[in-house]
């Protein structure tokens, strides 16, 4: 999906880039030119097989050396469901010892890969991680019995806010316009629908009101960083501060004086819309499809974004302007109408992420209450490189291990819960510095285009 | 965005260039490019852009004032009450402010009434020193949002060191300096060298770090010999012991502490740092154009690993200069106060100059102290102070929009470059 962008990717072609630039002495080579190909030639990447390294140690070490006697439970299903899958029990140091086995063996497998210069595909990175959280789960719950269905409901419900933000950051950032405001946008959503639905009594009302929110700290970002070229990163920031500022004082001093109007919270909660049918598949039913309606939209949201940014015509002058907005500019797309308008198009999806925080867990709108979620989808925007699927998932691994924690404090894990909590970070730090690398965002994002 | 604004109009190679010059002011008599200067120039901005926010908040005030809804009621009855009302609400709440920042008339005697500038300038400490340390990022083109974690790696050290020890007064004092701020550089220096070495974007490493620092010093203060204070099952850190702490600068009435010297010793430092040696010019050659920069044989990673170092260690100091001056009765996973995030305003509005980032600073500390007061005697919530802040922010970093406000002409040569902040990192 990528396949127009150069991305540098280390696994990918690297004899080609070796042959390329064994050829190169006879060409002109401009310092500017190609420095990240040129850099990515020197070594095979041993990134992988590191990081994999690292992680068999920290499987051998927890699972092995200190692993946990006992059974561990899986329970599959919850009272409610049509299917009853009986609970999984299993023993927890043999299921481990089998588990760090299949990890070792795979790190061995893309060491003799990597060696033989062929590239580790992404399977292998997914098979590596499925298994070692499987792993983990299986020591952490030695005596305990895991539920996973609401394992899952709980990272679904962290992640929406997280994916729709990331949603408006891709777009935004794809257009050229970095969207740092993300945070800014999912708190205005969230103050704006909780007062609208509390008033109106309308849900509808509410998640547009809560769009409308986001188009208008949206505005601010555009006509700063459009029309008076402004620093976009500063606008972005300035503008999250200002949107937090102006919600926790309107909230002291108009919300909390009247909540009962205002900020009722038994009238902004959306109930919960189970699709008749699906809800009843096992394991998947009660996690995807015994939601509320923000997060159906969802789902809707992140097809039609991915497809209409690589499918339709729509999606390609975004991603010229993004890209090449001189380009884009010499054929006739009017830039700045077309980031304008498109930023604002990010800020009503950043929004309705809000409303999820509001009217979709909460139901009654607090200071603060988005607590650095649009920092968190930021990173997933960034980590997902750019990409609305990517992003998505990326998202979604930061609700799932931030739900972990709690799932695993609740049943009584040996981890400090400090330490669970700050898994994702590390991961993500890990996975941007290991695996990520030097990612490139489109290229003209967060630089101004001034028509001469 | 590593670009400086060209205003339109303006063809040309993206260099360091100011606005476009009128072709006018050529003809035009002195005097009047001098007025044009002073009327539409930066410090005139900037003052202008602080009217408007206040403006700004004067009516966020006014509009949620429940003395003003009840006379807007009655408007058209009586049309007075309801300008009285509005003015009682706004005058009050900013003759709050000011005396809650500068001076209180009411209080007798000069002492008294000063003491509040002296609040305004312990609030601006940390945040001048978090403020450098981040505007300092900003030179070399780095966004360093880990103020928040640096700073409380930072306290955790400095307080460690400041309980942990029976040391002369003195050198405990500068010991538990400088274990803060090699912590806070420590935990700066993590994302320059990622970024060096793996191209880790430091954004998302630094928001990152925030949070594991958070979680790592929740988990030290809740943890009994780590951070604990002995005997109690609160998160909360032993007090620092006097040899320690920093020394009152004006006397015991007055909350200001030595560490307000300090700042002003990093604030000259930073400013001989950037424009006088050999180090600073190579920070600020990366900051405008790492290509270029490379070309010239810089090493653009090693000074990305320095201005991390540097700028960690200087957000360090604010921590430090919170667990050692200002609360240092023990401290909670709080400490950090959001100074972190206030400092990347200040940096902001100081536009990445050190004395710019000083006199931000305690502006906005002012602005801090006030609120306080504002909050405590008219009932208006703290948060509008940060309203105002965001504001002369936005104001100032638009001065085309602050111009076309007030009518002013153009000016004809002053630059009105941002601070190249060059966060074309953020997209790297």
């Amino acid at each position: 999906m990528n396949a127009e962008r150069p991305i540098v990717d280390e696994n990918v072609s690297r004899t080609e880039l070796k042959t390329a630039v064994a050829d190169a002495p006879l060409q002109h080579n401009h310092p500017d030119s190609l420095p990240a190909a040129l850099e990515t030639t020197v070594v095979k990447s041993w990134k992988a097989p590191i990081a994999f390294g690292i992680f068999s140690i920290i499987a051998i070490l927890l699972f092995v050396v200190f692993g946990r006697e006992g059974t561990s439970g899986f329970r599959l299903s919850t009272d409610s469901d049509f299917f009853q899958i009986p609970t999984i029990q299993a023993p927890t140091r043999a299921t481990d010892i089998v588990l760090t086995v299949l990890l070792v063996a795979l790190a061995a497998y893309s060491a003799f890969l990597v060696s033989r210069s062929r590239p580790v595909r992404l399977w292998v990175t997914v098979v590596f991680a499925v298994l070692f959280l499987v792993g983990f789960l299986t020591w952490a719950s030695a005596g305990a019995t895991i539920p996973v269905p609401g394992l899952l409901v709980g990272a679904v419900g962290l992640s929406v806010p997280l994916v729709f933000g990331a949603l408006g950051g891709v777009i935004s950032e794809r257009v050229g316009v970095v969207n740092v405001a993300i945070e800014g946008q999912l708190l205005a959503g969230a103050f704006v629908s909780a007062i609208v639905a509390s008033v109106t009594g309308q849900p509808v009302l509410g998640l547009l009101s809560a769009m409308a929110a986001g188009v208008l700290v949206s505005f601010v970002l555009a006509a700063f960083s459009i029309k008076y070229f402004v620093d976009q990163v500063i606008v972005g920031v300035v503008l999250n501060v200002l949107v937090t500022g102006l919600t926790s004082f309107l909230y002291s001093q108009v919300l909390s004086k009247n909540t009962e109007l205002l900020n009722n919270s038994g009238t902004i909660r959306l109930p919960r819309l189970p699709i008749p049918g699906l809800s009843e598949i096992p394991i998947l039913g009660p996690v995807l499809f015994r939601q509320t309606i923000i997060v159906y939209i969802l789902y809707v949201a992140v097809a039609v974004v991915f497809f209409a940014l690589f499918k339709t015509r729509w999606g390609l002058r975004l991603r010229a302007v993004g890209e090449h907005p001189q380009a884009a500019d010499t054929v006739g797309i009017n830039v700045a109408r077309t980031r304008f308008w498109n930023v604002s198009l990010a800020g009503a999806i950043a929004g309705l992420g809000g409303a999820y925080f509001t009217m979709g867990s909460v139901g009654s709108f607090n200071k603060e209450m988005t607590a650095g979620a649009g920092f968190i989808a930021l990173a997933a925007v960034i980590f997902g490189r750019w990409d609305p699927i990517r992003a998505t998932l990326a998202a979604l691994l930061f609700g799932f291990a931030s739900n972990l924690q709690s799932v695993l404090s609740i049943i009584g894990s040996p981890v400090p819960s400090e330490f669970m909590l700050m898994l994702p970070y590390l991961v993500t730090i890990f996975a941007v510095a290991g695996v990520v690398g030097r990612v490139r965002g489109p290229a003209a994002s967060g630089k101004p285009y001034i028509k001469s | 965005m590593s670009q400086p604004t060209v205003p339109p109009g303006e063809s040309g190679p993206p260099v360091a260039s100011p606005p476009a010059k009128p072709d006018a002011s050529v003809e035009e008599p002195r005097w009047h490019g001098v007025m044009r200067e002073i009327v539409g120039g930066s410090a005139m901005i900037s003052v202008l852009a602080v009217v408007l926010a206040m403006l700004a908040g004067g009516i966020l005030i006014a509009l949620t004032d429940d003395k003003v809804s009840a006379a807007a009621g009655y408007f058209f009855a009586r049309p007075g009450d309801l300008v009285k009302a509005v003015w009682d609400s706004v005058s009050g709440a900013y003759t709050a402010l000011f005396q809650g920042a500068v001076y209180n008339f009411r209080r007798p005697g000069f002492i008294a009434g000063i003491k509040p500038l002296t609040e305004t300038l312990t609030f601006a400490t940390p945040l001048i020193a978090a403020g450098l340390g981040v505007g300092l990022a900003f030179r070399v083109g780095l966004f360093n949002i880990g103020g928040r974690g640096q700073m409380l790696i930072a306290a955790a050290c400095a307080g460690w060191v400041s309980w942990s020890f029976e040391l002369p007064y003195g050198l405990h004092l500068i010991l538990a300096v400088a274990a803060g701020i090699i912590g806070g550089a420590v935990w700066g220096g993590i994302v320059g060298l990622l970024k060096a070495r793996t191209g880790a974007h430091e954004v998302i490493v630094t928001i990152m770090l925030n949070f594991v620092a958070l979680y790592l010093i929740s988990f030290m203060l809740k943890t009994p010999g780590l951070l604990q204070a002995p005997g109690s099952n609160n998160p909360k850190t032993p007090a620092a012991l006097p040899t320690a702490v920093f020394p009152d600068l004006l006397g015991p009435q007055f909350n200001l502490h030595w560490g307000f010297i300090f700042v002003i010793a990093a604030t000259v430092y930073v400013w001989y740092l950037l424009n006088r040696s050999n180090l600073g010019f190579q920070f600020r050659a990366v900051g405008e154009n790492p290509n270029a920069a490379r070309v010239a044989g810089i090493s653009v990673n090693k000074m990305y690993i320095y201005a991390m170092l540097f700028s960690g260690g200087l957000v360090g100091l604010a921590g430090v200069a919170q667990v050692l001056g200002t609360v240092t009765t023990g401290f909670s996973s709080g400490i950090d106060a959001g100074i972190g995030f206030d400092a990347i305003t200040v940096a902001l509005l100081g536009r990445s100059k050190p004395w710019g980032i000083f006199f931000a600073g305690i502006l906005f500390g002012a602005f801090k102290a006030g609120g306080f007061a504002m909050q405590a005697s008219e009932g208006i919530p703290i948060d509008i102070v940060v309203v105002i802040q965001s504001l002369i922010v936005l104001f100032i970093a638009a001065p085309p929009l602050v111009r076309a406000v007030f009518r002013l002409p153009k000016p004809s040569g002053v630059s009105l470059r941002r601070p190249r902040t060059s966060t074309a990192a953020v997209t790297k």
